[in-house]
């Protein structure tokens, strides 16, 4: 039995020290926002949040997160997740949208570190998320609009 | 000069149409759709199978074309909306089950593709909000004792006077009154959604949330997760398997040989991955282990030298090549591609005695039914698809023969359980149904003026749609117009008098079929290129050139033209930088694209802009059009810098995004869209600019360089002075 706390929530789940944290958030947790793209740290489309720090589940064993605490998109929290969501929303990100959540995971640690991204920072912070559909143009205005809003929200 | 088999993507369109029983505009609302909803509702208005009205004012749109990333959730809803005079902030959509009712209009199957789902349910969909809204003024009307043309609806209410009612209160008297035979449509003068601006994508906000459910997503009680060890190309076959190891692994409950290859069901994901692995298949590769991508190319070759089959012939190429001012020799080369959507394959299957449930993302549900049917002995109408959205397809989920929801039904059908089979990234890589590769070689002469005389083509490459649904329709004389689609009917050469296009086709053990774009998605590279190259042999600017190349087709000549002035054409550039243009038709819509781009020192392309002029008749929900055009122009520089599937000993050498790189966000040039204003019947939208892209790309690097890319991908210039 391994314990984890996700989104603020204790569990304990009968599984493989070694099954990335993405299957059992998937698979065993039944929180689906976590996308799997490719399984091998290439894509983000994975991408939770591990004691603050965005990471790929998908290759991360559980036993990583024995005593820390994983954030998914479910449980952003909002004063990452507001301005975000409302940014996403206003330039109509998304198209098949597989891989928004995973882009607004990562998006959000910047975020956090930084209120003023200049697009240099969002290509640095954000080019280990690919999206296939090509909505890169619209993420990269989110991102400027987010920090706006956080920005005024602070 | 009559071209024998020319035919367009449009004509391609009718003749469908004629071949398969001609439009069908069924509005009977299905019977399960009757049953479920009797269920859970007590009063609901189902004035046809595309709209439900709940007594609480929830107007529910159902699709009968599936979402994957193209828009089509929010714009035929729209449609709907519109003709309805809906509440917008009421609307509710789902994909619709499988059933005749959804029938493709044209295709006459239910069916995602050809981007023909706008133009094909333009007046459906309108007609469908339009019926409803007859009955809900009527049942108004007959309530308040008026004539229905005192009424008016607007934002969910019907209107008169100083009287005002929901539509919800009215379902159950709507409900009781005859369909009207026909229904006018709205004058566009009176559009308040259709073509507006401002509408927001009805699908983003559970896409960001992360509530939005795809294939992957779905769970069902007891269900296992079956991975595949699957033949790694067709025609091998399976030697030994350790199938003791795979069980040994916890949680892996049950291995299977289907005929696909080895399955492993187990409690999870990562059990099932860790089970195929310790299966160790051995396979023997049979035939196929001498496919080489080295040799495919040279035999390329030596079928263009060889010649084809004749899809235009007419009056004498060569005599007049010999006697023509400018000459030229071209041949343009373009790799295997894998679709890659971001969600790998996957399909849940529930098989009972008596009906078998399918969820999966897919853009062929009638295809897939039959083919579940064909599995499980069923009727198929014992077959029900719950069709989810789709993460990502360009084609992948558009597959002739259904093959992952196939197999999915031939491991529950072997096993008795409820399966959800995962595609791993590799699988997919993997796992075919490519773009086939392509040669393309010219020989063209030029008059005096630049305008070509004399046109001799010969295109190599495998058919998409032989075997497949519309062979029929698009197999003529043995010429796959898909494979040359958009060159015999180019409006300049359809006008050469002395002309050859041949076709040769190979087959091959190479699993191909339908990728974004089709046949454009690499005849526009080939067509556009040789374009720019007649440009400049006889010194003309590649835009002036094409404006004369087209000066009777007057939306390719606007599109043209827009992104030329747009682009600042001609306007001076940075040393080092340069401009290319491509312009095109391509399904039903006309679009231009300008590059600007640099090479740097290491031979990397640096893509500066693009700008996208796009004429695609009414656009519907220009935003969405906007969007469609960014994301093609994306797909399509990824294609034109890095994308390539090779061959060695019959193993597919790419696995994951490491070696299949997809462009990514640091890479994505500056994209600005202008919309040709337009009451044009709808053209389509998904695949009309991914063509144009890689041209664009490539000329843009000539005029920079001076070094002309005529094979893909591009991976780096030679920037050597060789
Ligand atoms: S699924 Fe983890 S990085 Fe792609
Ligand atoms: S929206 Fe489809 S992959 Fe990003």
């Amino acid at each position: 039995m391994i314990q984890l706390t996700v989104n603020g929530k204790q569990y304990e789940v009968d599984v493989l020290p070694d099954m990335p944290i993405l299957w059992v958030i998937r698979d065993k947790l039944k929180l689906t926002g976590t996308k799997f793209g490719c399984g091998a740290a290439q894509c983000g489309a994975c991408t939770v949040h591990l004691d603050g720090q965005g990471i790929r589940s998908c290759i991360s064993p559980v036993s990583r997160a024995v005593g820390k605490e994983i954030v998914t998109i479910e449980g952003l929290q909002p004063s990452l997740s507001k301005p975000l969501m409302e940014a996403w929303t206003e330039i109509d990100v998304p198209q098949c949208g597989y891989c928004q959540t995973g882009q607004i995971m990562a998006a959000a640690i910047l975020l956090r570190e930084n209120n003023d991204p200049s697009d240099q920072d969002i290509d640095n912070a954000m080019s280990g998320n690919i999206c296939r559909c090509g909505t890169y143009q619209r993420i990269r205005k989110a991102i400027h609009l987010a920090a706006e809003l956080k920005r005024s929200a602070t | 000069m009559k071209p024998s088999g020319s035919i367009s993507r449009r004509q391609f369109i009718r003749s469908t149409a004629l071949t398969t029983g001609g439009l069908i505009i069924a509005f009977h609302v299905p019977a399960g759709i009757r049953k479920a909803a009797a269920l859970t509702e007590t009063s609901l208005f189902m004035p046809n199978a595309f709209l439900r009205i709940g007594a609480d004012d929830s107007v529910k749109v159902l699709l009968s074309h599936c979402e994957m990333g193209q828009g089509i959730w929010t714009s035929l809803s729209m449609l709907i909306a519109e003709e309805l005079d809906a509440d917008w902030h009421k609307l509710q959509v789902e994909h619709a089950p499988a059933d005749t009712a959804y029938y493709h209009t044209i295709y006459a199957t239910q069916r995602t593709g050809g981007s023909s789902s706008l133009y094909s349910e333009f007046d459906r969909y309108r007609k469908a909000g339009a019926t409803a809204r007859h009955l809900l003024v009527q049942a108004a009307a007959n309530r308040w004792k008026v004539n229905s043309n005192e009424c008016r609806t607007e934002n969910g209410y019907v209107i008169s006077g100083d009287k005002n009612v929901r539509y919800g209160e009215l379902v159950q008297e709507a409900s009781a009154l005859p369909a009207p035979a026909d229904v006018p449509l709205k004058d566009p003068a009176s559009w308040k959604i259709i073509g507006k601006e401002k509408i927001k994508k009805l699908d983003s906000p559970e896409k960001i949330n992360g509530k939005a459910v795809f294939g992957m997503d779905v769970h069902i009680p007891g269900m296992l997760t079956a991975m595949v060890s699957r033949v790694p190309v067709s025609g091998a076959r399976v030697i030994r398997y350790n199938e003791a190891a795979a069980m040994a692994v916890p949680g892996v409950r049950q291995v299977v040989k289907i005929p696909t290859g080895i399955a492993v069901l187990a409690d999870d994901f990562w059990a099932a991955k860790k089970g195929r692995e310790a299966l160790k298949v051995q396979w023997d590769l049979g035939e196929a282990s001498h496919l080489n991508s080295d040799s495919l190319l040279t035999e390329l070759k030596a079928r263009a030298d060889k010649g084809g089959t004749a899809a235009t012939n007419a009056g004498n190429p060569d005599e007049t090549f010999s006697k023509s001012k400018y000459k030229l020799e071209a041949e343009y080369y373009q790799p295997f591609l894998a679709q890659a959507p971001m969600e790998p394959l996957n399909c849940t299957v529930q098989l009972s005695a008596d009906k078998c449930e399918i969820w999966t993302g897919t853009q062929t549900q009638t295809d897939d039914q039959r083919a579940a049917a064909q599995i499980t002995g069923l009727p198929i109408n014992k077959v029900f698809i719950t069709t989810c959205f789709l993460g990502g397809s360009f084609g992948r989920r558009n597959i002739t023969r259904s093959d992952f929801v196939r197999e999915a039904v031939e491991i529950a059908k072997a096993t008795g359980k409820v399966v959800k089979t995962v595609w791993t990234r590799e699988d997919d890589i993997q796992g075919g149904m490519y773009r086939p590769a392509f040669l393309h070689r010219f020989k063209v002469g030029l008059d005096a003026s630049g305008m070509p005389v004399s046109w001799k083509q010969i295109s190599v490459g495998q058919s998409v749609m032989t075997g497949g649904p519309f062979e029929k329709v698009a197999v003529i004389n043995g010429v796959d117009m898909f494979s040359i689609e958009g060159m015999q009917t180019a409006p300049f050469v359809k006008k050469i008098k002395d002309q050859k296009i041949e076709l040769n086709t190979p087959t091959w053990p190479v699993l191909i079929d339908n990728w974004r774009a089709v046949g454009l998605s690499h005849t526009i590279f080939a067509m556009e290129s040789l374009i720019d190259e007649m440009a400049y042999a006889v010194k003309k600017d590649p835009v002036a050139y094409r404006r004369m190349l087209y000066k009777d087709v007057p939306r390719l000549l606007g599109v043209l033209n827009l992104a030329a002035e747009k682009s600042n054409w001609g306007s001076p550039l940075p040393k080092g930088r340069g401009r290319g243009i491509a312009a095109y038709e391509a399904v039903a819509s006309y679009v231009a694209l300008v590059a600007e781009v640099s090479v740097l020192k290491d031979g990397s392309v640096k893509v500066h802009k693009v700008t996208c002029a796009v004429d695609c008749g009414l656009a519907i929900h220009p935003d969405g059009v906007v969007a469609q055009m960014e994301g093609s122009i994306g797909y399509g520089l990824s294609t034109a810098l890095y994308s390539e599937i090779t061959f060695k000993n019959g193993q597919v050498q790419q696995k994951n995004f490491y070696n299949y790189p997809i462009l990514r966000i640091h890479e994505m040039p500056e994209v600005n869209t202008f919309i040709v204003p337009s009451n044009e019947k709808p053209g389509g939208i998904g695949e009309a600019s991914v063509g144009q892209m890689m041209p664009a790309l490539t000329n843009a690097i000539f005029a920079a360089t001076g070094k002309r890319i005529r094979n893909l991908p591009i991976k780096k210039v030679n920037t050597g002075t060789a």
